[in-house]
């Protein structure tokens, strides 16, 4: 009997692990021949513990199980949800990037293999470098980091550097409250971001590649550290990389808690061994990145949507989407919701829908009152907002932003001049400290949001001009976009701020 | 001056990672995986070898959160201030934490057994209120389980 459950933390912060071990123990006293297998997470966050088990007709799901229920999981008589793959949830996904995270065995390569992996790269290697880039150009990948340049466009500049060494660098440093996508992918199904790796360096030449993992995901660095030891062990990295005469070799590197360097010069500096302060662009990390030398950094998520990509044909890829936001994108439901996970969807789903109908409303069933897309730098959008479509332009046309697709749903017990003067306090502890604005306007906000607190009116004129003044003289987006979240609390909920809301005619 | 030692357990670290690029943040989270925390003696150590000043190594490792001068608690707490988790009652369980310890964040109980950490975001922002001890995740603290892991702490 083949049972999986799931090593992602998620799963394992709710008793995986507890879970895992009765099923074994539970299974030697029975006599029971049980192999389990330790998958990702199929992204329903709100089954987990979700236990599988295979039969003829596919793979039977229980959730969430409990360590009580594993007797009467191997007796057959735990009631099933079903088959997982007919689930509402795994249906109504398009699942590209994510296709086999939680269905594989992340550390098996062979199982990789026979699910669609290293199609991408073997069909990359019989291509030139600049026929790759023109492919990624071609599918509309855009950053998944937040900032949503076009991936190509960033590759072909660095293709076009000439230097002795260039280097691909993958943000791993995922900070961003609400979202999830990088840790998932990372611990579920580590070869597509490898592969994803190998794809960017034979594109634009560089040879050498480095993840810049944060330290508050151990469960990840461990996935991902075994996973490059095993790819380079069976010839995926290396000297010559999968026979093509072509080298591309990688490292996991551990941040240590700065938020910050999820911004990619300051990445770029923690990297080299420095403070993680923000470098004044131009030059361009394309030109002048990693140790002075031409350099792609690119997001998690965007490194691995490549191999999928060149798998199916940079076509197939962008039929998907909506106008300039092509593609799918994994969009992480957190917060006060019934149903949290990662959900694989096209561009351009109305937020109210992906609020209400795929997260299932709140878990407390309180109305909704806010949701904070794209992390803690993303505009808090009100209910008269929902129905904007999930896409890059959509959201910008709103006042807000994407980011990295994280939904922070709140309930009507949310004190949003509070959560105002959290991103403030954020931005103050987590500056680099390099601008003014950010660093000194951040510590002036919390005093600013206080006053309004205390009954001060003639305190939110100022707090709006210092918002303007962040956003226009900040170098980076942490102090260039915390006005986000606060302006967007000010203006759709006037009344947590001691102000009158404005009559709407 | 550091001990013979510091010194030897140093040039072991050191040793460990030549030939790597940028290779200050590796060697810092050895020293603090071997040491439990920076030493102040090896800061000159560090420097010598890198042929960097002391101010620059000081200066990398205040820039850090995770990065401490003086040894923790035998356990460390950490819970999640971030929004997800404030969204389901995370401050509660931050309150509960500082009451139930008497200290606050980045405080160390008077028996020595655990350091409080805030973290901004562990990633488990589907089932929160989130923490995270040592390097165990766990997901949908309540007070009950709170009080349960501060308990196995020894707090």
């Amino acid at each position: 009997m083949k049972i999986y459950v799931p090593l992602d933390s998620a799963a394992k912060a709710l008793g995986a692990c507890d879970v895992a071990a009765t099923i074994r123990s539970e299974a030697a006293t029975r006599g029971l021949d049980v192999e389990i297998i330790r998958n990702g997470t199929r992204g329903m966050i709100w089954l987990e513990p979700l236990v599988e088990v295979e039969t003829p007709e596919g793979r039977v799901g229980y959730g969430a199980v409990d360590v009580a229920d594993v007797p009467a999981l191997l007796d057959g008589k735990l009631a099933s949800l079903g088959l997982v793959d007919d689930l509402d949830w795994m249906k109504g996904q398009t699942r590209l990037t994510f296709q086999r995270c939680g269905v594989i065995d992340p550390l098996s390569l062979s199982d990789y293999e026979a699910h669609g992996g290293l199609a991408g790269l073997r069909r990359a290697i019989a291509m030139t470098a600049a026929e790759v880039v023109d492919e990624v150009t071609t599918s509309g990948l855009r950053g998944r980091g937040g900032a949503g340049f076009p991936t190509g466009i960033k590759w072909n500049t660095v293709l076009g550097a000439k230097a002795d060494q260039k280097y691909i660098v993958c943000n791993a440093d995922e900070g961003d409250s609400g979202t999830f996508a990088d840790r998932m992918i990372m611990e579920g199904d580590p070869f597509t971001l490898i592969e994803g790796m190998v794809i960017a360096g034979l594109a634009v030449e560089a040879t050498r590649g480095y993840v810049y993992l944060r330290s508050e995901y151990p469960d990840a660095i461990d996935v991902m550290e075994e996973a490059v030891r095993i790819a380079r062990a069976a010839g995926v990295l290396g000297a010559d990389v999968l026979g093509s005469g072509r080298a591309f070799d990688m490292e996991i590197r551990v941040g240590a808690g700065a938020y910050v360097c999820g911004e990619e010069t300051s990445l770029l500096n923690s990297l080299e061994g420095k403070r993680g302060v923000v470098r004044a662009k131009p030059p361009l990390p394309a030109l002048e990145g990693f140790l002075g030398k031409p350099t792609v950094v690119n997001n998690v998520i965007s490194l691995a949507t490549v191999p999928v990509i060149l798998e199916k044909g940079a076509q197939h890829y962008a039929e998907f989407g909506l106008g300039r936001s092509k593609g799918t994108i994994p969009i992480q439901i957190a917060g006060n919701v019934k149903f949290g996970g990662l959900y694989e969807t096209a561009f351009g789903m109305p937020l109210g829908d992906l609020v209400d109908k795929v997260a299932g409303g709140t878990l407390s069933g309180r109305p909704v009152k806010a949701v904070q897309v794209g992390g803690p730098l993303g505009a808090y959008m009100p209910r008269e907002k929902f129905d904007t479509p999930f896409g890059y332009e959509e959201f910008d046309g709103q006042g807000g932003l994407i980011g990295h697709a994280g939904l922070v749903v709140f309930d009507d017990s949310a004190d949003m001049r509070g959560m105002a003067r959290f991103a403030m306090e954020f931005c103050a502890v987590e500056s680099c400290g390099k601008c003014t604005p950010c660093r000194i306007g951040a510590v002036r906000g919390v005093e600013t949001i206080d006053r309004i607190g205390q009954g001060d009116g003639a305190a939110v004129a100022l707090l709006e001009d210092l918002c303007e003044t962040m956003k226009d003289g900040s170098l980076c987006a942490l102090g260039g976009f915390t006005p986000y979240p606060v302006l967007s609390a000010l203006r759709a909920f006037p009344e947590d701020f001691n102000m009158v809301r404005e009559a709407a005619e | 001056m550091a001990d013979t030692q510091t010194t030897q357990t140093m040039q072991h670290i050191l040793a460990r990672h030549k030939g790597q690029e940028g290779p200050l943040l590796p060697i810092l989270h050895s020293v603090q995986a071997e040491f439990g925390f920076i030493p102040g003696d090896v800061v000159q150590i560090i420097a010598d070898d890198l042929n960097i000043t002391r101010a620059e190594v000081h200066g990398v490792i205040t820039f850090y959160h995770d990065f401490r001068d003086a040894p923790a608690g035998k356990h460390i707490v950490k819970i999640c201030r971030a929004e997800a988790c404030q969204a389901v009652g995370g401050n509660a369980i931050s309150e509960r934490a500082f009451e139930k310890l008497g200290v606050g964040w980045h405080g160390t109980t008077t028996n020595g057994a655990v350091t409080l950490e805030p973290v901004y975001c562990l990633g488990l922002c589907a089932c929160g209120p989130a923490a995270m001890v040592d390097n165990k995740v766990v997901g949908r603290v309540d007070a009950d389980k709170l009080d349960r892991l501060l308990q196995e702490a020894g707090a």
